[in-house]
């Protein structure tokens, strides 16, 4: 017989001990699908490890890919941190993604200063609005967010699909699905000559630490922690709990659409309709593993990125799947899941007599 | 007008509606139990990739049709034990454990074919269920040659049905489930595990579930491939709240959602390319957020849903 008993705020150095066990737990689960796979495990942890932080490129490979692993896991910890089920960031970043393209590939000509600033704006704009419409069903009509969400993804990835076979299609682009380029002058700056990290880092990190001071500094921040808490108590307490919901969808909507962003303007210069494997569902584990914590986020994104990197380079190396990365990535969700009883309860295994005893 | 009318008076039609809503109405089926236990179940989507890869998966390592359609029923209650677990006495929050879910099930089974088959370029196929004939049944007229179209998981999954709605509300058995979703604790005062009732009923609904995932392989195609699932299990967590958790609803729902999607495919054919192809997909997800939206206001939820229960609890 378990009993969970409530525990005090859990001390820091145990919030971070925790999810770090959570982590080290998945990796070392990972060693049977590896097994299985027929790899020797050992041979298979250097290869990732090698391959995420191995030599400065694969470091800032890992860089690249924690980009916008930060971004989604912040719009999902912002948004669940208000329990707002926000599981619409790929849809979002998407949008993003295209309203950035969209803006940016010779619709108008701008310098740089100009430009680039606008399509920053817009793609997150363009998340943002995405997001506005489950909020709304929501707060309007109770409308379950998750499930529209997650049905937005797939409407929002058939419309780029749309957009690239017809209006948007590149005409010089050899009959690919793919958009044109976007100017030069509205590419995010590259921050490593011959290297492929690139601006969207920045605005990852900033959008951190933004967020961290909008939860912790600002009377908003306030108001966000008090709904997901209590959403009646916080309107009971005069808290405009409908508003609340709103900023938060917006802004959680724009940080996903700013991850499609440095995609387009950052990476790859283009857009396509497979440019994200799936950094919307990571990001929620980004964000659980940082205990929806904006600061634990960009430490969760760099662990999650490495385990994709660092597995596409074993999965060269091998020709094992690297859908292991997702496997390791999931099973570190609900890793971190089970661990994060230990943070809210004290777990005592008591002898079940005692209890019916006591009852008595 | 008279061509909408063409479409909808042919036997094809209606058969291929009927194979449409077939993956649906297990999958509300075992959504709808779950949820009437008091537990949403998120891994839906995970469960129904889980339940087409084992499925197809055991048929082709020579297990037979109904021995992979027993292979899918057990991985689904596989992972639905993992939900169970994670969201009934641990009492985790059900959205973010069934997205886990779902996660992990696609990717296992994703990581799993692959290892399976490294280097196949078209995916290996399978002798699939064959259409079913049933003496008498399939005479019918007009309904006949429709049914006469379906395999034996499409009758398996209406009899299901009518199994679930008798348990439902027919048994103790049933009356325990609809409690223990609106009002654990009296269920408890009964002397009833509260724990018990929710863990069997997921387990139970996630089987049902992967029967869906397992249609897919064994009687729509004969093959397993990559996102073939492609949002099926979000739907049918939609058309579960449209269906106000009944199975006769349900049947409906689905069965509604089947011929929409199936004349909207006929209808792309008569129509042609003056409307983008993309239009058209988008149409199941655009429909299953407009079913949310119509029933929203007058959703009645079970009331425990959602809401864990811990022993002893007031």
């Amino acid at each position: 017989m378990i009993r969970f008993e409530p525990r005090e705020p859990a001390s820091l150095p145990r919030l971070i001990l925790i999810p770090v066990a959570a982590a080290v737990i998945a990796l070392a689960l990972a060693a049977i699908p590896m097994m299985s796979a027929g790899l020797s495990v050992f041979e298979a942890y250097g290869l990732m490890l090698t391959g995420a932080f191995g030599s400065p490129f694969a470091f800032t490979e890992m860089l690249t890919r924690a980009a916008p692993l930060i971004l989604t896991g912040l719009a999902a910890a912002l948004a669940f941190r208000a329990k707002l089920w926000n599981i619409g960031a790929e849809g979002q970043l998407y949008a993003g993604a295209l309203a950035a393209v969209a803006v940016g590939s010779g619709w108008i000509d701008a310098p740089a200063v100009v430009l680039l600033p606008l399509v920053v704006f817009c793609g997150a704009m363009a998340g943002g609005l995405v997001m506005l419409g489950p909020t709304l069903l929501k707060t309007r009509l109770g409308v379950d967010e998750v499930v529209t969400t997650l049905l937005l993804n797939f409407i929002i990835i058939l419309f780029v699909q749309m957009m690239l076979e017809g209006p948007m299609k590149d005409p010089m682009g050899m009959g690919w699905p793919q958009s044109e380029p976007m100017l030069d002058n509205a590419m995010l700056p590259k921050l490593m000559a011959r290297m492929r990290i690139h601006g969207g880092l920045i605005i990852a990190f900033a959008s951190a630490i933004g967020i961290y001071i909008l939860l912790k500094k600002t009377v908003w921040g306030f108001e966000i922690r008090a709904v997901g808490e209590n959403a009646n108590a916080a309107r009971h307490a005069g808290i405009p709990v409908t508003a609340t919901f709103i900023r938060v969808g917006l802004l959680s909507g724009a940080l996903a659409g700013l991850a499609g962003v440095g995609e387009v303007a950052g990476l790859k210069g283009y857009l396509t309709a497979d440019i994200s494997p799936g950094f919307g569902y990571s990001g929620i584990v980004v964000a659980m593993l940082a205990g929806l914590s904006p600061i634990g986020v960009v430490i969760a994104a760099l662990f999650i990125a490495s385990i994709f990197v660092g597995a596409d380079s074993m999965s060269r190396a091998t020709g094992v799947s690297n859908y292991l990365a997702d496997l390791i990535v999931a099973m570190a969700l609900i890793c971190v899941l089970i661990s994060g009883l230990f943070l809210r309860f004290k777990i005592r295994f008591t002898n079940n007599k005692t209890v019916e005893g006591a009852a008595k | 007008m008279s061509d909408i009318l063409d479409i909808l008076l042919t036997a094809n039609f209606w058969a291929a509606a009927l194979r449409i809503a077939t993956p649906l109405i297990f999958g509300v089926l075992g959504a709808l139990i779950c949820e009437r236990a008091g537990v949403l179940n998120l891994g839906i989507e995970g469960i129904f990739t889980a339940g087409a890869m084992a499925g197809w998966m055991a048929v082709w390592l020579g297990a037979g049709l109904w021995g992979g359609v027993l292979v899918a029923a057990i991985a689904g209650g596989f992972f639905g034990l993992i939900h169970a677990i994670l969201t009934v006495p641990l009492g985790l929050s059900q959205h973010v454990s069934g997205i886990g879910v779902t996660l992990f099930a696609t990717a296992l089974s994703y990581f799993t074919y692959r290892t399976a088959l490294p280097d196949v370029s078209s995916p290996p196929r399978i002798e699939a269920f064959p259409p079913l004939n049933i003496p008498g049944l399939s005479d019918l007229p007009f309904i006949g040659p429709a049914l006469f179209q379906q395999t034996a998981l499409t009758f398996l999954a209406l009899a299901l049905v009518a199994v679930t709605a008798f348990v439902l509300y027919r048994t103790p058995l049933g009356l325990a489930i609809r409690a223990v979703g609106d009002n654990p604790s009296a269920v408890e005062s009964q002397g009833l595990s509260v724990y018990g009732l929710r863990i069997g009923t997921v387990v139970f609904g996630s089987a049902m579930m992967a029967l869906g995932g397992a249609f897919l392989t064994m009687s729509a195609f004969d093959a397993f491939f990559f996102g073939m699932v492609n949002g099926r299990g979000w739907i049918c967590i939609a058309l579960t709240v449209f269906a106000s958790w009944r199975p006769g609803k349900a049947l409906i729902g689905a069965l509604l959602f089947g011929a929409f999607d199936a004349f909207q495919v006929r209808l792309q054919t008569e129509i042609g390319s003056f409307i983008p192809g993309q239009i058209f997909l988008m149409m199941p997800y655009v429909l299953s957020i407009a079913a949310l939206v119509l029933v929203a206001r007058k959703a009645d939820y079970p009331r425990a849903l959602l809401v864990p229960y811990f022993r002893g609890q007031r």
